[in-house]
């Protein structure tokens, strides 16, 4: 495992306490899973993303991320309905190791309340959670 | 000189099945055609399994060689934490295949099957004996279908008192079945810590136990090798709730004579003869898993029952409150038969099985301690476990020292599990290892413990001596190859 | 003991390593209160040779072929097993090994089960079989529970009241603390199942049929499936006797979403009902919500072909309480041997073999037919069927037990409609000269 140091956490994102990423694009959300989040799981080998259309308040489990011998549940950093899911994942969920903010993105939502972005957390606020972890 | 275990590999190497072979071969005796050819509609008929065509030989040596890749109970100690690998006596294999037993059909009217029906009654009260439970169902396949069988006789029990409770206490060191089970009869896991010694106090539970909580699964002695001290208070105050306790009865190699499960507060307990009972685990299964519990609960137990009426024995199935049948027959009957004969070979020596399974295990602990870090440095029952605490500086894992023990000819001890130690090494030595055996096992956690200080990265390259050497499990889990 | 390596000093010296003064000392952890009082009330322990007289005449005194002609099959048939099968079984390095978690040394149970898996699928016409559950009843409880996992909305499932009747309890048993529903569909007179109904049902998770059904017939798949399909419902088939797909279409090609049964036909004795060997296989879509171990093919660090367990975040171990399934130990040895069995017959022999089958149960049709007895379902069979008893028919089976014949099984305790009917089974163990006894004694009037 990397130090935290070793990690990449861009600007401009929003972190949860779970680990979650989200980045607003309009009335859009995208959502996926952390560096640091990936790091700790290890070997990402199955990823299980909802259906379209489906919704989900905030802090809801929305899928799992499974490793060689671990599931994790992954939660909705916001509130919302599914619109687009990372279809690549099914064949290649090794691309939340390798790109975890970028080709490895999991679902993208409409959100229902843009004021529940302002709640997460800041890159600062996260890694000042994760060093004190 | 002594001769040292080890391997020094004679592996010979063999394709799958449908690599070898020629079409037009067989290694089958096809019975005489004695009547005429009959015509089956042809809209019915299908092209018939795509299966190679293999000759006695082929078979043979595919079947003999493939084994020679396993490691097992007959080649080398096996101490595998929490799943008791003793031997497994030869004469128990004879009396299951005797032809009376091996070729009964189970629907035979009783009258033509009273042999079995017997064996079956007679084992039913020799696990009564040996527990201190009252009644048994012989019917469950398995441990975890004992304990489902279990979690159902709670579910009756409540369900006849007129009421549905929703959760279950699982304490943290319980096996993965224990929720797994429970989930099964609608019962939600509430997990429960132990202490800093490594095992349940009677104030946490009593914390956790209320009106809405069926009872507690336990496994006594626990996960970590430690007797649960406290059971009789926590029994008292689960039943002062009217919640009923399960014992998860995997370790009861360490218990038999020496102390009755109905005495302590357990009314619900499954073994698994595959583990105390000395039948063999054919690589997973089959098993068995009898159920025993406390009068109160006899009702509930599975259907058919098999009951003796003036010397004869019957199936009954006048059971009203049973819970029903969980196997599509009695179970797994010829595992029945070699327990019976292991426990008629042993009669009430079996209190010595205990005594020696945990007279190794604590002269294991004793001599490795140091070596290994202990987390728990406390008098252990038939299993103990360490950490890889020790070897963190040379960033030597317990995986790495598992995977060497290979290439000197051992069966790693369980890993990573109870998950309450971090990186824990959990070795169940059982009674049927000699003294030599242990000495040698001991030696070698030694000498691996040495080289993960002087040659670390031969730790990590471990194993080198078997077949093949470390797979590529997440390949094998992102791109799942289940058939060839 | 013999069993027990110990000679006193060496109890003595490990005594004094472990700082205890006796046997009774090591226990010191256990409070006084809940040690045992009074020590095992057991049988002094048997020699070798005295468990051998016990347990020969406890085997004895049942009843079993050469002596006895069985002609009942109802989910657990009489096949001959080849001695190679026997003798490969016996190898104590498949028997006396654990569940293969340590995959550098158990390739061979690995391999083994990695063939058992591909066999099951080529035989029932899937794309993934798991390592085995129990058996045939419990399977088939775990593939409705599997198929309302995966509808995730529906919990009713409709079972064909042709499904083998113990099977059905045990799924009674399975769904009794949920909130799931069993509609059970009525049987035609023709013994096949009648989906008559389904049209009207759309809320179901599952329709679940036997195909040889319970009175030996073949049910028509492929409409039951289309059907299923129709209502949105996963098509689930069950088996006891995997033979006939030696000979007829496999319930996969038919539309089969999940197909479970009883595998003990496959080499493994019937042992009065266990173990036996539950088979169970989907189609890979659903795989992920497979219950059971899976092997799957990997390679190792030098890039040579291996086997692991695999997709175990879907068990107990990892999942605990959102599991799959419950099960750990499973029928292991049994998948063995079942592969080891139809590598034996081979894909010809497997042809042949239910060929064999079939031409002896049509033959005793044929015989009894022409004594004057009644079949009494017209749909196609396998190697058992259904035929009537006129009269006082349980003297005349009293009879025959008499004679040492079983004359399969009465219908009655199943279908008490069906008093007087009988199922018999005929595989190839039974001769034409059995098959001809059977009808001479049927034909004598009580």
């Amino acid at each position: 495992m990397k130090e935290i140091n070793e990690l990449n956490f861009p600007d401009g994102l929003r972190y949860t306490d779970d680990h979650e990423w989200a980045k607003s694009d309009g009335d859009k959300v995208k959502i996926g899973i952390t560096d640091y989040a990936q790091d700790q799981l290890g070997d990402i080998v199955f990823v299980e993303l909802p259906e379209l259309g489906e919704t989900f308040a905030k802090g809801e489990e929305f899928g799992t991320v499974e490793s060689v011998k671990a599931v994790s549940e992954i939660y909705m950093p916001v509130s919302g309905e599914v619109v687009s899911i990372n279809e690549e994942l099914a064949d290649a969920p090794e691309q939340v190791n390798e790109d975890p903010y970028g080709r490895g993105w999991m679902i993208e939502i409409i959100s229902d309340d843009s004021a529940e972005m302002d709640s997460l957390k800041s890159k600062a606020d996260y890694l000042g959670m994760l060093r004190g972890l | 000189m002594k001769e040292t275990v080890g391997t020094t590999g004679l592996i010979l190497n063999e394709p799958l099945l449908w690599e070898k072979g020629k079409k037009g071969r067989i290694g089958f005796s096809l019975p005489r055609q004695d009547v005429p050819p009959a015509s089956p509609d042809p809209s019915l008929m299908g092209e018939g399994p795509d299966f190679p065509d293999l000759s006695e030989v082929d078979v043979i040596r595919h079947y003999t060689r493939l084994s020679q890749w396993n490691f097992s109970v007959d080649s080398g100690m096996y101490p595998l934490g929490s799943c008791t690998m003793k031997y497994n006596p030869k004469t128990n294999e004879n009396q299951a295949n005797l032809r009376g037993f091996a070729d009964a059909h189970p629907l035979l009217p009783p009258e033509l099957s009273q042999g079995t029906l017997k064996m079956m009654s007679e084992l039913e009260e020799l696990l009564a004996e040996i527990t201190g439970m009252d009644s048994v169902s012989l019917q469950p396949a398995a441990g975890a279908h004992g304990e489902l069988t279990g979690m159902l006789v709670f579910y009756a029990y409540h369900k006849s008192k007129g009421s549905r409770r929703s959760k279950i206490l699982i304490p943290d060191t319980a096996h993965g079945t224990n929720p797994a089970s429970a989930t099964l009869c609608g019962f939600k896991s509430v997990p429960v810590k132990s202490n800093d010694q490594g095992i349940l106090s009677a104030e946490t539970v009593a914390e956790l136990m209320d009106e809405d909580t069926a009872g507690i699964m336990v496994t006594n002695p626990n996960t970590l090798g430690l007797f649960e001290e406290n059971i009789k208070k926590i029994a008292e105050i689960v039943h002062g709730k009217d919640g009923l306790i399960y014992c998860d009865g995997a370790n009861m190699n360490a218990l038999m004579g020496i102390v009755n499960m109905g005495d302590i507060g357990v009314d619900v307990l499954h073994l698994n003869l595959h583990k105390t009972f000395s039948t063999p685990h054919g690589g997973g299964g089959p098993g068995a898993g009898p159920v025993c519990v406390k009068k109160h609960l006899e009702p509930f137990l599975p259907v058919p029952r098999v009951m003796e009426k003036n010397g004869k024995y019957i199936l009954s199935e006048d059971f009203p409150q049973s819970v029903g049948k969980l196997h599509g027959f009695y179970g797994n009957f010829g595992v029945l038969i070699k327990a019976y004969s292991y426990i008629l070979s042993m009669g009430a020596d079996l209190k010595k099985v205990s005594q020696l399974a945990v007279l190794n295990a604590n002269y294991i602990k004793e001599k490795l301690k140091g070596v290994l870090y202990l987390p728990y440095d406390r008098p252990c029952m038939h299993e103990c476990v360490f950490s890889d605490k020790n070897q963190a500086a040379q960033k030597v894992t317990t995986l790495d020292m598992a995977k060497r023990l290979m290439d000197y000819g051992f069966h790693p001890p369980t890993i990573y599990f109870p998950l309450v130690v971090h990186g824990a090494i959990m070795v169940e030595p059982t009674e049927t290892e000699s003294k030599e055996n242990l000495d040698l096992f001991i030696e070698t956690f030694k000498t691996i413990a040495e080289e993960a200080k002087t040659n670390p990265d031969q730790l990590h390259e471990a194993p080198t001596s078997p077949k093949v050497r470390r797979l590529d499990e997440t390949t094998a889990a992102r791109h799942p190859c289940l058939m060839g | 003991m013999r069993y027990l390596p110990h000679t006193e000093d060496d109890i003595a010296s490990m005594l004094k390593e472990v700082g205890a003064k006796s046997l009774e000392d090591i226990f010191s952890a256990i409070p006084e209160d809940c040690r045992r009082k009074n020590a095992l009330s057991l049988p002094e322990p048997l020699t070798e040779w005295e468990l051998n007289d016990h347990m020969g005449n406890l085997a004895h005194i049942m009843a079993v072929s050469p002596e006895y002609k069985v002609f009942m099959g109802a989910g657990s048939y009489e096949h001959y097993i080849p001695a190679s099968v026997s003798y490969l079984l016996g190898r104590s390095e498949f028997s006396t090994a654990y569940t293969p978690y340590q995959p550098e040394i158990s390739q061979g149970t690995l391999q083994a089960i990695y063939e058992y898996q591909t066999l099951a699928c080529l035989l029932l016409g899937m794309e993934v079989a798991n390592a085995s559950m129990y058996d045939g009843a419990s399977a088939l409880a775990e593939a409705l529970l599997m198929a309302i996992r995966i509808s995730r909305r529906q919990k009713k499932v409709a079972v064909s009241s042709l499904i083998h009747p113990l099977y059905r309890r045990v799924v009674q048993t399975y769904f009794a603390p949920t909130d799931y529903e069993i509609v059970e569909l009525p049987y035609l007179k023709n013994g096949r199942t009648d989906i008559s109904n389904l049209a009207n049902m759309n809320d179901l998770a599952a329709v679940a049929v036997q195909s040889p059904n319970f009175f030996g017939c073949v049910e028509d798949l492929k409409i039951i499936g289309e059907h299923a399909h129709k209502q949105k419902a996963l098509f689930v088939t069950s088996f006891t006797e995997p033979l006939a797909y030696g000979l007829f279409k496999t319930p996969g090609s038919q539309g089969a979403d999940i197909v479970c049964g009883e595998g003990q036909s496959l080499g493994i004795p019937r042992s009065f009902g266990g173990p036996g060997l539950g088979m169970f296989a989907t189609k890979k879509q659903y795989m992920r919500n497979m219950p059971g171990r899976l092997i799957g093919q990997t390679k190792d660090k030098d890039g040579k072909r291996g086997f692991v367990l695999t997709l175990a975040t879907r068990e107990q171990h990892i999942r605990r309480e959102k599991a799959t399934s419950n099960i750990c130990s499973n029928q292991g040895l049994c998948a063995t041997t079942a592969a080891m069995y139809m590598a034996s017959v081979g894909g010809t022999g497997m042809r042949e073999l239910a060929k064999l089958n079939y031409d002896k149960a049509e033959y005793l049709k044929a015989e009894l037919k022409k004594a004057g007895f009644k079949i009494s379902f017209v749909s196609p069979t396998f190697n058992e069927f259904v035929v009537e008893f006129p009269g006082k028919s349980e003297a005349a089976y009293k009879r025959l037990l008499g004679k040492k014949i079983v004359a399969g099984l009465s219908l009655g305790t199943y279908y008490p409609e069906l008093a007087n009917h009988y199922l018999l089974c005929v595989t190839e163990t039974r001769s034409k000269e059995d098959m001809d006894e059977l009808v001479g004694e049927l034909k004598i009037k009580n």
